[in-house]
């Protein structure tokens, strides 16, 4: 007779069998392992030492038509605040503006004859900056430079006039946090979550898959293992990777990139768990619906582009329009990058995650539920 | 309805009826009735693109029924396909274990699936690696097998739980003759052993071995019994015909000859021979058979399918 029990709840030993089969999947697959950890590695030094936001020594060229002290003197002011490098002085308006137009430099500065004169003769001297507008990072802060250096000049007459010493109103700004403004500090703990994502995506994203298009899905649906066994088995290895992932990466960014955590780690990694399974149940949801290897990677892909430019990530969600700023909270790489800054950057610990953890645990729990549906022990 | 204990005695081990199976507009599976007894071995023969994986993949529950019943092991397939796969070893036409395990990995794995206890599984997987001689190759990756050897190991993983039932899809293809023979004593020897196996096959001269054929067409159970009732089917030996076997030397050039004769409605090669089915009221002598070996013979049952076959097309 039979001595196989029937089916009955959930059971730990076909769900350890499954997980047990796809960890050797994963070591009998070396190259995999290795890309997977590897690249995201590789890709952490290049972002973390490439990018940087703040504007600096930004090219300028320069025609100084006064050619007198208090130009200079102006000049100097421009080079001084070390936001501006110059590479050149011209002769006539043209080679200025041609000077920006062939990419020599960003930005222009015209002094014009006048300018002394009309300093002298308590008239508005103007001074032309020209900026290129095609990096907008780099126009914006030169226009805020030029205005504020324009702006002190100016102070400086008015002050002269009137014999004072001190000025009426002065804003001390003190930032937080971040008080170098590096922005390996404000990259990198979102490339962790990035990476984390990715990592949990494409893995995950094969599993079912690569079943399908070996045929072993068949052979498994012939037999009583059920559709959440098979998928909590398939899991949980990729859940262990992605977290040995968050270590290294985690590692690497207080040792190599002296980004210092003021929170506690462990309650990052804790609030990495319900992000990291909502990853993976995503890749689960990919792999069940996608039919071949190809198409679940085009899927995974697609999932990555978002989680870049409405996470946060790069660009600031509070500068988006309302709809996409609406959009951005349906974005879990949203929270969790939020999460991530505030441990590390900010020191936050549970009181103030609490709406985070709620939010992941939230759809990690949708995610797993719609692809548990999504797979059935059914061929199509 | 009967329950699975009265299945044991008197219901067939697979009752299908009416069964239809349609994906879309196009249907696979068009009004399948059949019935396999316990301890029997069953053969399902019929082209590439007949129905035959269809077919199995609804007796296990794989695709959903579009109409029809279907019971096996005395479950009825839309409500207990769960209990059906618990009790069922089912072997796919393509090798589908993993390649890049061993094959005792892919043996624990599959232990592990049927939630056999550590002791039943050491067991039962060392009554299987003598009576499938897998000995040697316990320790290769299971892609590294050659075909006979991964057919083996494919087995034995379907045999772990000790089904009932076991369902082989073409279990033969592409292995080599002597591996194939092979793979049949041991199918023959637990069918000894009570197990009802379910097979697809290609190849006729396995069709000969099975204890009852069915034969599908197009979607369609043409005709099902044992090789012997087949062949004496009245579809096939049509009222006022003949069957002949003629032994030459060029039997090619003789096969030609008699297409062209009227009064010949069927020829093939068998080897050294030419098979014909011809008018019972045309002589040797008016067929052009003169001076060779000419025997009364029996349809074989490739003429049973191919005969089957064109009566079909001609509907």
């Amino acid at each position: 007779m039979a001595r196989v029990s029937l089916p009955t709840a959930v059971s730990l030993q076909r769900t350890v069998a499954v997980a047990r089969k796809e960890l050797l999947h994963i070591l009998r697959d070396p190259m995999t392992l290795f890309f997977s950890l590897f690249i995201p590695i590789m890709e952490m030094f290049m972002l973390g030492y490439a990018i940087d936001t703040n504007v600096r020594h930004v090219r300028t060229v320069v025609l100084d038509q006064a050619k007198t002290q208090q130009s200079r003197i102006l000049l100097e002011s421009f080079v001084n605040s070390e936001d501006f490098r110059i590479v050149r002085e011209v002769q006539t308006p043209w080679e200025l503006s041609q000077a920006i137009v062939a990419g020599e430099a960003r930005v222009g500065i015209q002094v014009p004859e006048d300018y002394s004169r009309r300093l002298d003769a308590n008239q508005t001297a103007q001074i032309l900056v020209l900026v290129d507008g095609t990096e907008s990072s780099i126009a914006a802060a030169a226009v805020n430079i030029s205005n504020a250096i324009a702006l002190r000049e100016s102070l400086k007459q008015l002050m002269a006039q009137r014999l004072s010493e001190t000025l009426p109103v002065e804003a001390r700004p003190r930032i937080l946090f971040n008080p170098d403004t590096r922005s390996a500090n404000f990259f990198i703990p979102g490339l962790l979550v990035v990476m984390c994502q990715m990592m949990a995506v494409m893995l995950t994203a094969n599993a079912i898959v690569r079943e399908k298009e070996n045929g072993t899905l068949e052979q498994l649906f012939m037999t009583p293992v059920r559709a959440g066994e098979l998928m909590l088995g398939k899991l949980a290895p990729y859940l262990v990777l992605t977290f040995v992932e968050f270590c290294v990466i985690t590692f690497l960014m207080r040792t190599a990139f002296q980004v210092p955590i003021h929170g506690r780690f462990l309650t990052l990694s804790l609030i990495m768990l319900p992000f990291v399974l909502t990853m993976l149940g995503l890749g689960l949801y990919i792999s069940t619906r996608a039919s071949t290897r190809d198409a679940s990677m085009q899927m995974s892909m697609g999932t990555v582009i978002p989680s870049i430019f409405l996470s946060g990530y790069v660009f600031p969600i509070d500068s988006m329009p309302p709809f996409f700023y609406f959009v951005a909270h349906f974005v879990p790489t949203t929270w969790m990058i939020d999460a991530a800054r505030g441990v590390i950057l900010r020191g936050a610990g549970w009181a103030e995650l609490q709406t985070h953890a709620l939010v992941l645990w939230g759809m990690a729990c949708g995610v797993l539920l719609a692809s548990m549906l999504k797979f059935r022990k059914r061929l199509t | 309805m009967s329950s699975p204990a009265q299945a044991a005695n008197g219901e067939p081990v697979i009752n299908v009826r009416d069964a239809v199976i349609r994906f879309g507009p196009v249907v696979a599976v068009d009004g399948v009735s059949l019935h396999v007894r316990r301890g029997e071995v069953f053969g399902l023969l019929g082209p590439n693109g007949s129905g035959k994986t269809t077919l199995i993949r609804g007796l296990c529950g794989l695709v959903e029924l579009t109409q029809g019943t279907v019971r096996v092991l005395g479950y009825d397939v839309q409500r207990d396909a769960e209990r059906i796969r618990a009790n069922i070893g089912y072997m796919s036409q393509k090798f589908s274990l993993y390649e890049d395990l061993t094959s005792q990995e892919n043996l624990d794995f599959y232990t592990g699936i049927y939630g056999l206890t550590v002791q039943q599984g050491r067991d039962r997987q060392a009554q299987l690696i003598e009576q499938t001689g897998l000995a040697p190759y316990l320790d290769r990756r299971a892609g590294r097998l050659s075909g006979g050897w991964k057919q083996r190991l494919a087995l034995a993983c379907a045999l772990l739980h000790e089904p009932q039932l076991v369902f082989l899809d073409e279990p033969t293809a592409g292995i080599d003759p002597v591996a194939r023979r092979d793979l049949w004593d041991l199918l023959f020897r637990l069918a000894a052993l009570g197990i009802t196996l379910f097979v697809t096959t290609h190849y006729m001269d396995e069709a000969e071995r099975c204890a009852r054929v069915g034969y599908i067409y197009l979607g369609k159970l043409l005709a099902q019994g044992t090789p012997a009732e087949l062949k004496h089917l009245p579809g096939v030996n049509i009222p006022g015909t003949r069957w002949l076997e003629i032994f030459c030397t060029d039997s090619a050039e003789l096969l030609e000859r008699l297409r062209a004769r009227p009064g010949v409605r069927q020829a093939t090669i068998f080897g050294q021979s030419v098979h014909a089915l011809v008018d019972a009221d045309r002589s040797n002598a008016a067929l052009g058979l003169e001076g060779l070996e000419v025997r009364q013979g029996e349809p074989t049952l490739e003429d049973v399918f191919v005969t089957l076959s064109r009566a079909q097309q001609k509907e």
